[in-house]
């Protein structure tokens, strides 16, 4: 028995939920927009940015994604907000603001 | 073809364990159960079986790492006593929660203080609200008997619940008593092997265990764990009715002794019912018709079945063996109380405390509450409830 967890939400009757609330699949914490939580949002500037990648690899909800040896846009599904990567950017690349921007 | 040996409680439940051949067991020593991990390392160390022992630095560690392992894919189990079980408090509500059928050999100490390392029941009973079913026993046999029925209790699919087999410290862990063992070949048969459909170590087949549940999922949680106890009643009684078919022995939720005409009935759990059952003997040689109730399945706890069982005696003198501390009297007469009030039996109850921290309880002390339960139903007398026996007092 594996689970969908598509199926599964806040209206989910409790016969329909799993044994100890268990989840049979794997993956699947990206079905979650923990986004939501974000109350400051770092914003990216492109023109600043040398691609050094310190950013990515300190970011606690792998929401910096990286393609070809170059980071990309924010995944604000995910991003938190904490600004961990915004201190640890060398060149002022990434701005926090307040608020859930985007 | 059975074995006739002698043992104590703890070789006992060793033995099974021994028999079972479980595949993780971390522990840490505490009296009186210490005795059941050294037995069980021994016989790894010796090349007997091939389980995983785990030495700990304390309890919190061994129900951590049995509820690790468990989750894993592995039958795990643990053994404590007391403070043992205190410090795995926390741990006990995660195995029950996670859904997993942990086992744990308990052998029944008094919880501190004033300190004291003597037999009651504070420790399980205390832990009676943490989601674990819990088994007692009166003698060694029934201890090694328990064991051998925990797994197919906890593991069956209606269940999934942690299993907690109680005896009586010392009193039941340390005497050596007769005993008849089953054939290795039997225990592993009745037993048989655990195949969990869904665990952590199952290659290309991901699990998450115990995630992060907010209020819109906790409460349906608990409810479903809260009928898997219900359901644990049916399967304790298929396993009994198994094991009883196939090796002769033992019963379901309690043992009616001498109660089918009793006016007065002792409902007592532990090893104590056998100082009871002594004295009824003797009681029943004067005419008097006396009767033991012992409980044996105290979570899930048997109400209505207890109330059917006793609608038709006089009077009942419930024994708690801890103090509560509520002001109200003990779990066992609590429980019991309002057992019989939703099925509408009005007959006299009187609740008592006895033997706490290893106080003697003797068959002298049975009769001395069967005289009063007498006295009750006789003369119209109104005994003091919760009363302590063999209490020291000016009065």
């Amino acid at each position: 028995m594996r689970t969908d967890v598509s199926k599964i939400n806040e209206s989910t009757p409790h016969e329909q939920l799993t044994e100890g609330l268990m989840i049979f699949a794997g993956g699947t914490s990206k079905e979650f927009n923990t986004g939501e939580w974000r109350t400051n949002t770092p914003i990216f500037n492109r023109e600043k940015c040398k691609q050094c990648l310190l950013c990515a690899p300190v970011c606690p909800d792998g929401a910096i994604p990286v393609k070809d040896s170059k980071r990309d846009e924010f995944d604000y599904d995910h991003c938190k907000g904490c600004g961990i990567c915004a201190k640890a950017c060398p060149f002022g690349a990434i701005d926090m603001v307040e608020g859930q921007v985007r | 073809m059975a074995k006739k040996d002698r043992m104590s409680g703890n070789e006992a439940v060793a033995y099974a364990i021994k028999q079972i051949n479980p595949d993780v067991m971390p522990a840490f020593p505490i009296t009186p159960s210490t005795e059941i991990p050294q037995m069980v390392s021994t016989y790894i160390a010796n090349g007997e079986i091939d389980t995983e022992f785990i030495p700990v630095e304390s309890e919190h560690s061994s129900m951590s790492a049995a509820i690790g392992s468990e989750a894993a894919g592995a039958r795990s189990l643990t053994a404590t006593s007391s403070a043992g079980l205190a410090f795995m408090w926390e741990e006990l509500l995660l195995a029950a929660s996670n859904r997993l059928p942990v086992a744990l050999a308990l052998v029944n100490r008094t919880l501190s203080g004033p300190i004291n390392i003597n037999c009651d029941h504070s420790d399980s009973m205390a832990a009676r609200d943490v989601g674990w079913i819990q088994i007692y026993a009166e003698t060694n046999q029934e201890a090694y008997d328990n064991f051998i029925q925990a797994y197919p209790i906890a593991e069956d699919v209606r269940v999934h619940l942690p299993i907690m087999i109680c005896q009586d410290g010392f009193i039941t862990s340390h005497a050596v008593m007769n005993i008849e063992l089953i054939e290795d070949e039997d225990v592993k048969e009745f037993v048989g092997e655990y195949k969990p459909e869904e665990f952590l170590l199952n290659p290309g087949k991901p699990i998450a265990v115990g995630p992060y549940s907010v209020s819109n999922y906790a409460m349906e949680a608990r409810k479903n764990q809260a009928l898997a106890m219900e359901n644990s009643k049916e399967v304790i009684l298929e396993v009994a009715k198994k094991f009883k078919d196939r090796f002769g022995r033992g019963v379901g939720l309690f043992e009616e002794y001498r109660t089918e005409d009793a006016d007065y009935i002792m409902l007592i759990m532990g090893s104590a019912a056998g100082t009871a059952k002594e004295a009824v003997d003797n009681l029943r040689d004067k005419g008097i018709k006396a009767g033991v109730l012992k409980l044996r399945v105290f979570r899930p706890f048997p109400a209505e079945e207890i109330a059917e069982a006793l609608k038709n005696c006089k009077a009942v003198a419930i024994m708690d063996r801890t103090e509560s501390y509520n002001a109200h009297g003990g779990p066992l007469a609590s429980e019991v109380l309002a057992g019989l009030y939703r099925s509408k039996v009005n007959i006299e109850t009187v609740s008592y405390t006895y033997g706490l921290a290893g106080r003697d309880f003797t068959v002298d002390s049975v009769y001395e509450i069967f005289d009063e339960l007498q006295a009750v139903v006789n003369d119209g007398f109104k005994p003091v409830q919760h009363r302590y026996i063999g209490l020291r007092t000016c009065e």
